[in-house]
């Protein structure tokens, strides 16, 4: 179980202090089909990219808020770890991308008949955002603008 | 982070019309953060589906995430991972 007890020190004196953003009001879309008819969009926040796409800056203060175009079909394996966490155990991620960014495992959910399609392209971020100003005014808009032009019925998002 | 980060692109992607279900790995981040629908599970930072080379265990949360899409009741709903 994820608790806040295994970050170092320095983190959790950070997060005593650190005040958290809300949606306020939460909005909330009724889903109004059958998952087996739903074309689901991902959001995956560990910060993978594919190649020849440029890597998160790791030097940004406050969090790189940016987000990449991931194509639905990418192979997992090409996948770089771009996360600068060190809270987290980056090895099994590495050894097995599914893992946070599901790319393998939502397509066989389409083949299962669990979900009916999957946009073309998904979503990457690098969750390692404390500065959220430029996440909340600028990425987030953009990512929802992006899967409302995809087509998603609904997105699934996976943090790290 | 990662867990406030998703919770607030979730706000943002349900903001412009579409539903979302955002997986979550910190229950007192969720609860601040408010995601309108999150699946709380009880694993380590870093394993989101719980384990590498373990398909049948990723899909097993997935599927459990994509259901809460349908769930009743108010939101935020924020609910723990049966397993």
């Amino acid at each position: 179980m994820a608790t806040t007890s295994e970050l170092s020190l320095s983190v959790r004196l950070f997060l005593k202090t650190y005040r958290f953003r809300t949606n306020d009001p939460v909005p909330f879309v009724a889903l109004d089909k059958p998952l087996s008819e739903c074309k689901v969009g991902l959001i995956s926040s560990a910060g993978f990219v594919p190649p020849g796409i440029e890597p998160f800056d790791e030097s940004v203060r406050g969090g790189d808020s940016s987000w990449r175009a991931v194509p639905a079909d990418t192979d997992p394996a090409e996948l770089a770890d771009c996360h600068r966490s060190e809270s987290f155990d980056h090895s099994a991620m590495e050894k097995d991308p599914d893992l946070a960014f599901p790319l393998t495992r939502i397509q066989e959910l389409v083949a299962e008949g669990f979900i009916g399609s999957t946009t073309k392209n998904f979503v990457s971020i690098m969750g390692s955002i404390t500065a959220t100003g430029p996440l909340i005014k600028k990425t987030a808009p953009e990512v929802g603008q992006f899967f409302k032009d995809e087509g998603a019925d609904l997105v699934l998002l996976v943090p790290v | 982070m990662c867990n406030q980060t998703v919770g607030l692109v979730a706000g943002a992607v349900e903001s412009a019309g579409i539903p979302t279900v955002t997986i979550q790995l910190l229950k007192s981040i969720a609860e601040k953060v408010r995601p309108p629908r999150a699946l709380w599970v009880p694993f380590a930072h870093g394993y989101p589906l719980e384990a590498p080379l373990e398909p049948e265990k990723q899909k097993r949360v997935m599927r459990a995430a994509l259901e809460l899409a349908h769930a009743k009741g108010e939101a935020p709903l924020l609910v723990d991972y049966a397993g």
